[in-house]
Order: structure tokens, then C-alpha cells, then sequence
């Protein structure tokens, strides 16, 4: 008698604690071998593209953070260089620091998020609760400057919203100080432990050839080998001014990633240090009137700022048209807007490249041939974000 | 090509007639070509060794339901080698099918699936042409200009059905776009009337 051996099918999600959200993987099994994955994605999506064509373009800013939540700033980052290119205006310098300096600090608390659920969904807790204490300051930072832990909206076009309140700069510095002792304690934690490396090492191996097929970017790309990161290639801002060392990986699995990401942790802090002590005083957005708001002083005094601060937050300023894609390095690779104006005060199209979509979408390559357990480790690894992969 | 003077001229001379227009704006080259010529345009892209774009970054559609040929369809591109970025667009009227090209870069199999849920542009020869971002058994295109921001149906979960049901939208304030763009500058015919002026004087 002969007997018909049937794969299973196996439902991952969407309510699963190392799915990192709302991520439903359909996953084909054979024994404990992954035979196919198929990652159903949309379970948050809030059509941010649309709800931007109907908005003026500082009501559209809030939407930026709410894709990748853990790095919100960085998200802002590219609308504002794109709205900026646009309109010709020049970003003053502090204001090129200050935000450099929140976009490291967003990298941190991406890295930091990642880095330890990851050691997480292998077994390990203790990262977790390290790592987090460390992240509860600097949104901390987030608050003190923008008013909000998450949903910062600070960046604008033509600088940020406010400049930093006082004594906020020594405690970044502080911050600084004490921060790569906690990199270390994590690294003595994961670097040498054995069942991280067990679970890790050789594991979603991705070569040169595939990380450029699949349109991958950020680490996953920096781990295979391939040395490309947008802020020193197509500087932006103030990069240009910052010494910074980009750390590739050399087998593009899981293990490497995280040995990226550490070092990453390790470069930004560096680059916080020297904007901290490049930066000078000065003013910290556009000096354009029909951009930037007056201050509430100035709208008290002048009937030119309190007519701009009116039409500003009414009407809103209005964009030539244009079109235009600009990209950042965020945490999770290149994030890009592809913005479309017509000279009206809304834009008429933003496409939003998110990094980790491409990545997701690679699930199925990576996975096959692969235990079930390893699932997590590599979803883990891709470092994914509902936010802005449903978008 | 490190040079994107050289770049554009080296695309011109290659591709010929493949290519209708070339431009170069913001440090990137816009390149507007042909649904039939797409294949072999990505193709030479990818493969010559002046050219070098590997990577595809992102395929996206505009639309302007007033046109004829309603949609615009974008691809962008990335050249590692020579750090260059490329914008290629081609225009389609509605239902035209377009090819797929998933088989010269495997990475654009979701992004097409993302335009097609988002648009309803169709692919031919796409391994797997599904909505992605969309909730099961959704319909409409949301990002077509003609789809409203409310959207047509929301849904609730019913206590009497013990289960979700798919209503049509009921909003207790009907949405409200208000145009608060100043009639001092900006409206159109308040810049016909000050253009006319200009040419009387």
C-alpha cells in the first residue's frame, strides 16, 4: 500500500508575536521544511498616498511618521529634501545639523528595536530590556524638541519646526557618552553566544547578484557586500561635513546584518558627536516668509507676519510644478518620495518608496529550503515595519 | 557613464527611436519611451556596460483622467556603478494591457501588483497578478483620481450576522474639500485677466 503524503499549510499570522505587526504568511510545509512562503500584506493599510493628494504639503508631513513609527524623523527627511528641491530654498545649516542629528537618533532607535527583537525571537530577553531603556531616552529627546515621543512632525520644508530647547544639546552629549558602554553590553550578550550564532549565522543567505534583483537596500544590501548607503554616495544636508564609516557585511546572512547594524549604532553615534560640536547658533528654517511661519512675536508686531502665518496654515504654500524623486538612507534602507506638483498647494501625486517592501517581498526567496524556526529569525532580520510596508 | 551629458547622449544614439524624449533635470535623466519598446528600452538599461542600472527602485503610475492616454507609467532606476538615477515613463490609455517585467528584474513583482490594485493597470505575462495592499475582495482602483477619499464601502462587524459585513459608506457629515486657495493670486482667471494686462502694457 502505497500512502499520499500531502504538504501542510500552515497559517503565520496576522496575529503573531515574531510576525513583528500584522504580517499573514502563508507558509507551505513539507516535515519542517518551508516549501513556498506567501506573505499576504495590507492588514494597515490607510491609503497615505491618497489621503496626501488632498492635503496641503505641511498637512502632509504627520503622515511620514506614521510609516516606519520607530524611526518617524527620518521618514519626514526625505518629503521635506523633496519639497525643498522643488521650491529652490536653502535649509540653514543648523537646521541641516539639528535634523542630521534626529535622523541618527531615529537610526539608533531603529537599530536598537531590530537588534534586540530579533535576539528576542531567538530566545533571548535580555537585549529586549536593555536595549529599551536606552530608546525610552531618546524618545525622550523626540519629545523635548517636537512635544510627542512618537509622531513628531518637526521637520519642515525649509528647516525644522523649532530649535532645540535648552539643555537638550548637553544631554544628547551625555547621552553620547554613556550610550556605546550599553552597545557593548548588548554585544557581549549576542556577538559570541552560541545559540545566537546557532540560529543566525548562514541563515537567509542573500548573495550580491539577488540583493540587487530584488531591489534591496539599506543593510540588507550593506550585508551582503555591496558598500552603497545614499549618505555618502548622494550626500544630502550636512553629510558632506561628517566623517562616517559605512560597515559591510561579507556573507549576507542574518548573523552579518546584525554585526551591520551594531556598527551602524557605533557610526551614528560618532556623527551625533561632531554635529554637537560643528553646530552654531543660528537661524533654524527658511527665512522666506511665504514658507516658513513668523514666531508668535512677530505676528504680534508685524501685519506682513500675521497675514504670511494666516495664508501659511490656511491656503498653505503653493509648489510650482515639478516632479522629482529624492531618497534617503533611513534605518531600513533607501526611502524615497516620488512627488508630483502642479502648482497648486497640494501635491497631485507622492508615491512612497518603502525599503521594507522590496525586502518582504524577497520572504518567499529567502525562506525556502529553510526550518519553520527560522521563519522568524529571517523576518527578524529583514527588519520590517508595517507602518511602511502597507502604508 | 559617471557624466549624465554623456549618459543622455550615449541612451540617444543607442536606443534611437526607442526613446521620444530625454531630459535632465534635478541630477536625474527622464527618459519618455513606448509600451511596445519597454522590454528592449529596460533591457539595454540594465545590460550595457555604459549604462549599468541594476537596481529598480520603484514602479508606480500618474493619473490624469482628462488625458486620452489617462495613465502615466513610471519606472525608476538606480545605477550603483556610475551613482546615476533614471526615471523612464511611457503613456497608456485605460485597459491597455502592459508587459511585465518581472523576468528581467524579479523585484518588480510586487510593485506591479501594487499598481495594478492601485490603479487597475494589467500585466501581461505577470506570475502572480493578485491585489496586495487592498482587503480581500476589494473593489475599485483607490489611487485613480476619480475614486473618492471616503471610498465606496466601510465595514463593521454585526452582532445580529456574527460576522463582518461590507456596508456602503455612511458619513454622518458628507466630506467637505474646501478650495482655500487665495483669489488674490492664483486663481486661474484672476491670472488670465493680470496676464492680459501685462501684454496691454
Amino acid at each position: 500500500m502505497t500512502k499520499k503524503i500531502k504538504n501542510l499549510n500552515l497559517n503565520f499570522g496576522p496575529q503573531h508575536p515574531a510576525a513583528h505587526g500584522v504580517l499573514r504568511l502563508i507558509l507551505e510545509l513539507d516535515g519542517e521544511i518551508v516549501e513556498k512562503a506567501d506573505p499576504h500584506i495590507g492588514l494597515l493599510h490607510r491609503g497615505t498616498e491618497k489621503l496626501i493628494e488632498n492635503k496641503t504639503y505641511m498637512q502632509a508631513v504627520p503622515y511620514f511618521d506614521r510609516l516606519d513609527y520607530v524611526a518617524p524623523m527620518n521618514q519626514e527627511h526625505a518629503f521635506a529634501l523633496a519639497t525643498e528641491k522643488i521650491l529652490k530654498i536653502d535649509v540653514p545649516i543648523r537646521a541641516q545639523y539639528i535634523r542630521v542629528i534626529f535622523c541618527e537618533i531615529g537610526r539608533i532607535l531603529s537599530h536598537i528595536l531590530n537588534v534586540t527583537t530579533q535576539a528576542m525571537d531567538v530566545g533571548a530577553l535580555t537585549p529586549t530590556l536593555w536595549g529599551f531603556e536606552e530608546r525610552e531616552k531618546l524618545m525622550g529627546f523626540y519629545e523635548r524638541v517636537s512635544g510627542s515621543r512618537l509622531h513628531a512632525n518637526y521637520f519642515r520644508a525649509g528647516g525644522v519646526h523649532q530649535d532645540l530647547p535648552q539643555g537638550l544639546e548637553e544631554d544628547i552629549g551625555e547621552f553620547c557618552e554613556t550610550f556605546p558602554k550599553i552597545i557593548n553590553d548588548l554585544e557581549s550578550l549576542l556577538t559570541d553566544n552560541r545559540i545566537f550564532k546557532q540560529r543566525n549565522v548562514d541563515i537567509g543567505v542573500v548573495t550580491k547578484q539577488d540583493a540587487l534583483d530584488y531591489s534591496f537596500s539599506g543593510v540588507m544590501i550593506r550585508g551582503s557586500g555591496v558598500p552603497w548607503d545614499l549618505r555618502k554616495s548622494q550626500p544630502y544636508d550636512c553629510y558632506k561635513q561628517l566623517d562616517f564609516k559605512i560597515p559591510v557585511g561579507k556573507n549576507g546572512d542574518c548573523y552579518d546584518r546584525y554585526l551591520c547594524r551594531i556598527e551602524e549604532m557605533k557610526e551614528s553615534v560618532s556623527i551625533i558627536k561632531q554635529c554637537l560640536s560643528k553646530m552654531e547658533k543660528g537661524p533654524i528654517k527658511s527665512l522666506d516668509g511665504k514658507i516658513s511661519p513668523p514666531s508668535k512675536k512677530e505676528i504680534k508686531q508685524s501685519m506682513e507676519a500675521l497675514i504670511h502665518h494666516f495664508k501659511l496654515f490656511t491656503e498653505g504654500y503653493r509648489v510650482p510644478k515639478d516632479e522629482i524623486y529624492t531618497a534617503v538612507e533611513a534605518p531600513k534602507g533607501e526611502f524615497g518620495v516620488y512627488l508630483i506638483s502642479d502648482g497648486s498647494n497640494k501635491p497631485y501625486k507622492c508615491k512612497i518608496r518603502a525599503p521594507g517592501f522590496s525586502h518582504l517581498q524577497s520572504m518567499d526567496y529567502l525562506i525556502k529550503g529553510h526550518m519553520l524556526a527560522d521563519v522568524p529569525a529571517v523576518l527578524g532580520s529583514l527588519d520590517i515595519v508595517f507602518g511602511e510596508v502597507d502604508r | 557613464m559617471k557624466n549624465l551629458i554623456d549618459l543622455e547622449k550615449k541612451i540617444n544614439s543607442e536606443l534611437t527611436t526607442k526613446i521620444n524624449r530625454t531630459e535632465i533635470k534635478h541630477n536625474q535623466i527622464y527618459l519618455e519611451t513606448d509600451k511596445d519598446d519597454l522590454i528592449d528600452v529596460v533591457l539595454f538599461l540594465k545590460t550595457n556596460n555604459d549604462t549599468k542600472f541594476r537596481q529598480l527602485i520603484d514602479i508606480t503610475v500618474t493619473d490624469y483622467p482628462e488625458n486620452h492616454q489617462r495613465f502615466e507609467v513610471v519606472y525608476l532606476f538606480l545605477s550603483h556603478e556610475f551613482n546615476q538615477r533614471l526615471i523612464l515613463k511611457y503613456t497608456i490609455a485605460e485597459n491597455e494591457i502592459i508587459p511585465s517585467i518581472t523576468s528581467i528584474f524579479p523585484g518588480a513583482n510586487w510593485m506591479e501588483r501594487e499598481v495594478f490594485d492601485m490603479y487597475g493597470v494589467s500585466f501581461k505575462d505577470h506570475p502572480d497578478l493578485r491585489r496586495i495592499l487592498t482587503d480581500y475582495g476589494f473593489e475599485g482602483h483607490p489611487l485613480r483620481k476619480d475614486f473618492p477619499l471616503t471610498g465606496h464601502t466601510e465595514v463593521r462587524y454585526s452582532e445580529d450576522q456574527k460576522k463582518v459585513v461590507s456596508e456602503p459608506v455612511k458619513l454622518e457629515q458628507n466630506f467637505r474639500n474646501f478650495d482655500y486657495e487665495s483669489p488674490w493670486e492664483g486663481t486661474k482667471y484672476i491670472k488670465e485677466e493680470l496676464d492680459n494686462n501685462d501684454k496691454k502694457n
